[in-house]
């Protein structure tokens, strides 16, 4: 134990106290700020010119309906519209050529540019003239008071959801708040295992190719060896992940504070609420929906879904970094490593998968099973956690996840003693398990 | 007194037999030499005495019982192939080995100094070991072998990538190990040092061993009764002419001749039980001697003729 102690101090110092560590580390955050930030800003700028698009309006009754826009200036004009094919000056953005009446022929309107016509500019026109035409529709079915029994008529729903506990207690829950939720931790969970998991594997070819292994294990059993290469490096992935989490807050609510100038954190949770419910939500009171997101985050355990991320977190990269450690111990090319690699990677892209599908339906048999396979479960079962799902559920999957660990990496251990003094030849998977046997 | 004894150690890969009931006896305070060619099974029997790997059958002793894992913090290895960490300081890792080795920090820092300052690398101790020479990491590497004291050295091929100067360096720091009482397995395909450092030997060829025992006695036991006398060339004229020579010399006949200049080197194999005088007494009836001696084989003529041969030496 005391042995597994010193390299698990060694492999943890040495790793932190890489330049390149102190440099991911303190500019990842950076990077995760500006991945948040540089859309909305970029999203803010507008286009340093106004467009100009002309309108032919044959009817005459068109025309008046376009109000100048930050982005486009409609121009009324009673040219023609050869007049402007050939015109050799460019002024004019796009023309709005309308030659009779909509109503009568839906096909009488065109849109020409000499450029591509942006999606804005078409939507623009299209809602213009959309409403007016059903508006003039309408008035021409001469029923009285239609338009204010139209906006009677306009209700938007969005239906309350409520679980109910054990105890038959009402609960509010949110599916967009627990999604964002347990995806964001499944990502972490995901990241974690394939960027740690993977310098275990260096950590061991490392010593392998360096020949320093057999030194090292005429001191320590090589089971300890492999244990504290993989402690060790958890502790720096931990440290890291720490790291970062307290970076990008004090950055994103640094950033926050400078840009909107005392945005206090309720708004910013408004406004994403709001982005998440286009269309739905946004009728609904700012006051009442910042009482529904408290009682909705209120009813996400998050005591619960943390001891849970810390045993997921600790099970499936303990499993995953066991087995990339068997695969380093066995070969000695860095090339080689693809062949063995692609079985794990495979295996991670599906749990990825799995848990993106499990958001949709976190009770469906794909997520449920996925979520008690121990190869699966790290990443499955966080999407499905914030959804409160049984207790039992979650002591069979972790009891799995453990055992199963716990059998991979005695195992990986099994081949990792023999395949460090291997050279030559790369070992097929047959032989790796012949390995296992070996005394 | 044995200070590591292995009895009938059998170990098996996949498709071939490493160790064919090998059994070997180091006495305490002598060198060892485990001879040779490569593939032989050498390094595997190591592994076994390191522990690193089990053995399939057979035992292995410690100091005159059963070897136990808290063995391997009496034992110091040199692997034959070795390395250190090329990103780590030199200092650091010293130290990291030896605790690994069971010292304590302040211990480990005590004894690396001291080393450092007697292989004058004191300068390096906070360079990364890739920034080296060769020569300078086969030194490190050494000093980590040795730093924690162990009761047992085992140094697979250890002059393997030193200069001459070195190489006879190392030899005394080995000879030094010994006469401070540590127990010493050589192990080399190299034969040229073996007379010079070696007590005891056991030759491996093919997975078993074919030749083991004293040094001196196994050299002794390969004499072929052959002599060496050195002559004036002008005085042996009469030996093309058989009529001339002494029916007596029939005790013994000429193996080869070399003629260098106007001295003649005989080789001489008795055919007869008779003693030297006897020898000298009939040779020197005809001729002026100017030397005389026995040919002892060398380790080298041992090893080649026995792994070459066939295996039937048995000792």
């Amino acid at each position: 134990m005391n042995k597994i102690g010193l390299i698990v101090k060694r492999e943890y110092l040495r790793r932190v106290s890489k330049k390149s560590f102190l440099i991911i580390t303190f500019l990842a955050p950076f990077l995760f700020a500006a991945l948040v930030f540089v859309p909305l800003w970029l999203s803010g700028i507008k286009g340093n010119e106004a467009k100009k698009v002309a309108i032919i309006d044959a009817t005459g009754k068109y025309a008046p309906l376009f109000q100048n826009t930050d982005e486009y200036i409609f121009i009324n004009t009673n040219g023609n519209l050869d007049q402007y094919r050939y015109d050799q000056n460019k002024e004019i953005f796009a023309i709005l050529n309308i030659t009779g009446d909509l109503l009568e022929n839906p096909n009488a309107a065109a849109l020409y540019s000499e450029k591509q016509i942006p999606i804005g500019l078409k939507q623009e026109i299209d809602n213009i003239l959309s409403k007016n035409l059903r508006d003039e529709k309408l008035a021409s079915f001469n029923i009285p008071n239609l338009n204010k029994i139209i906006e009677d008529s306009k209700i938007k729903f969005d239906i309350k959801t409520v679980k109910w506990d054990t105890e038959g207690n009402e609960k509010s829950t949110s599916a967009a708040v627990a999604s964002i939720v347990g995806m964001m931790l499944t990502l972490i969970i995901y990241m974690f295992i394939m960027f740690y998991g993977a310098m275990v594997m260096q950590g061991v070819m490392e010593e392998k190719t360096n020949r320093i292994i057999e030194v090292i294990i005429s001191s320590v059993k090589p089971f300890d060896l492999m244990m504290g290469k993989i402690i060790g490096i958890g502790f720096v992935g931990l440290t890291q992940v720490f790291l970062w989490g307290i970076l990008t807050t004090v950055l994103v609510s640094g950033t926050l504070l400078f840009l909107g100038g005392g945005t206090s954190p309720d708004d910013l949770m408004n406004a994403q609420m709001a982005a998440q419910n286009i269309g739905g939500a946004m009728t609904v009171q700012s006051s009442e929906m910042q009482t529904q997101i408290q009682e909705v985050i209120n009813s996400i355990n998050f005591t619960e879904i943390g001891v849970c991320f810390v045993l997921y977190f600790i099970g499936g990269y303990t499993l995953y970094a066991a087995l990339f450690a068997a695969i380093g111990s066995a070969l000695e090319q860095q090339e080689d490593t693809q062949q063995f690699m692609m079985p794990i990677i495979i295996l991670m892209v599906f749990s990825l998968y799995a848990g993106v599908y499990s958001m949709n339906n976190p009770d469906g048999p794909l997520a449920v099973w996925c979520s008690f396979i121990p190869f699966t479960s790290p990443i499955v079962m966080m999407v499905r956690l914030p959804y409160d799902i049984p207790i039992w559920e979650i002591l069979v999957s972790v009891g799995l996840l453990f055992a199963t660990a716990l059998f991979i990496i005695w195992g990986s251990s099994k081949i990792y003693r023999v395949g460090i003094l291997m050279y030559g030849k790369k070992p097929s998977l047959k032989e790796l398990i012949k390995w296992t046997r070996y005394k | 007194m044995n200070f590591i004894e292995t009895e009938d150690v059998v170990k098996q890969y996949a498709g071939h037999l490493a160790l064919n009931k090998v059994s070997i006896q180091v006495p305490e305070g002598k060198i060892f030499g485990l001879l040779g060619p490569n593939g032989a099974g050498k390094t595997t029997l190591i592994r076994i005495i390191n522990r690193i790997t089990a053995p399939d059958s057979g035992k292995v002793l410690f100091n005159g019982r059963l070897s136990c894992p808290e063995d391997i913090y009496q034992i110091g290895y040199l692997p034959e192939e070795r390395g250190l960490y090329k990103k780590m300081k030199v200092g650091e890792q010293a130290i990291y080995l030896a605790q690994l080795k069971g010292l304590s920090y302040m211990e480990a820092r005590k004894r690396l100094t001291h080393w450092f300052e007697k292989f004058d690398i004191m300068p390096w101790w906070n360079k990364k070991l890739e920034e080296l020479s060769k020569g300078m990491q086969q030194k490190v590497q050494f000093i980590t072998t040795v730093i924690h004291e162990p009761k047992l050295l085992i140094f697979d091929e250890p002059f393997s990538g030193f200069d001459p100067v070195n190489t006879e360096r190392l030899k005394q720091e080995i000879l030094e190990l010994k006469e401070a009482g540590h127990t010493i397995i050589f192990s080399t395909h190299n034969m040229s040092s073996i007379e010079e450092i070696c007590d005891n030997i056991a030759l491996i060829n093919r997975s078993q061993v074919v030749l083991s025992g004293n040094v001196r006695d196994i050299r002794n036991r390969f004499k072929s009764n052959t002599y060496l006398v050195k002559v004036y060339s002008d005085e042996i004229k009469f030996l093309s002419n058989e009529m001339e020579i002494p029916s007596e010399w029939n005790a013994f006949s000429f193996r080869t001749k070399e003629t260098d200049g106007d001295i003649t080197e005989l080789y001489i194999h008795k055919e007869k039980e008779i003693s030297n005088s006897e020898l000298l007494t009939l040779l020197a009836g005809k001729l002026d001697i100017l030397s005389f001696s026995e040919e002892i084989p060398s380790m080298n003529d041992i090893f080649i003729n026995t792994v070459s041969g066939s295996n039937t030496i048995k000792a």
